[in-house]
């Protein structure tokens, strides 16, 4: 399956995005610049963690605006993949493309460590790999993590299915709402997480279980 | 050109770790009494038209596209 990596300023988790999607589906993903208005013929489209516009204005806020978001909302709107990582994940929600908000971590610091996660929905096109309630190793680095969802969206979203990660074992890191790590879209096509799969996905990095998410979404499962 | 500021504040019920971390602050220098500090933001801003409620009109546009979460964040504006 053929995958595309957005590049935006101030993005620096791009090289490490490549890097995983390449390995696992045997393919490097075409890049695509922010001013781009269209995207090529891909499968999965994601948008890395990093600082774009050094988190002026709100995390992923400007981002969010950019050209390349319209071609990724019409994408997403015809059933292609998008999975937003940690600035990616705030991006999308900035863009409207997933409910809630990421705000200030709780303790206000800058937070840089493995949690666990729980797959709280097995079921989603990021998930298949993985099993229902599995918990996995996960590193997560971020400042603004903190997921915000007015009650009754989370409540619709509880029903949907649409919280997939949650913090495990008291490993919340920031302050999230019901230790929310991860949701998709009504759809279930946009996946946004605040951990960084990509960054646990071979032996060099110490374990593996990042790997499914990609596997998952590239239906490379069985390789 | 018409001046105006837009206020952006957090929406009740949505925690503010930073208000409160203010609030401590104030606390440990001797200001007692504080409560309920809540951190917002502040924008100043230039429009070129004579026409205050077109002004006024854009300015809505800008805080529901940009300047502020919805979600999160409710906005004012106040023309100078």
């Amino acid at each position: 399956m053929k995958s595309a990596v957005v590049q935006l300023p101030g993005l620096n988790r791009d090289r490490d995005m490549i890097a995983a999607l390449t390995r696992i589906s045997g393919q490097a993903p075409v890049t695509v610049w922010q001013t781009e208005t269209e995207i090529p013929d891909v499968d999965l489209i994601v948008i890395p963690g990093g600082f774009s516009y050094g988190d002026y204005l709100r995390c992923g806020a400007i981002a969010a605006r950019m050209p390349v978001m319209q071609a990724i909302r019409e994408k997403a709107a015809q059933g292609v993949k998008v999975l937003g990582v940690c600035n990616g994940f705030q991006i999308l929600v900035e863009a409207g493309m997933l409910p809630g908000a990421l705000m200030r971590n709780a303790s206000l610091k800058f937070v840089c460590k493995e949690v666990r996660l729980e797959v709280v929905n097995a079921d989603t096109d990021f998930t298949r790999a993985y099993a229902q309630g599995q918990i996995i190793r996960c590193p997560v680095a971020h400042h603004d993590g903190n997921y915000f969802v007015e009650a009754e969206t989370l409540k619709s979203m509880e029903d949907k299915g649409q919280i997939v990660f949650r913090y495990a074992e008291g490993t919340n890191p920031n302050g999230s709402m019901m230790d929310i790590a991860g949701v998709v879209n009504e759809a279930g096509n946009v996946l946004g997480m605040m951990p960084h799969p990509e960054n646990l996905i071979e032996a060099a990095h110490g374990g593996t279980d990042g790997r499914g998410i990609f596997a998952s979404a590239l239906d490379v499962i069985a390789a | 050109m018409i001046k105006a500021r837009v206020t952006v504040t957090l929406k009740n019920g949505v925690l503010d770790p930073q208000g409160k971390a203010i609030e401590g602050a104030l606390g440990s220098l001797g200001f007692e009494g504080v409560h309920q500090v809540r951190q917002g933001k502040v924008f100043d801003l230039e429009v070129d038209t004579l026409d205050r409620a077109k002004a006024e009109e854009q300015l809505k546009a800008m805080c529901e596209k940009l300047l502020a979460n919805t979600v999160i964040e409710n906005y004012s504006i106040a023309l100078v």
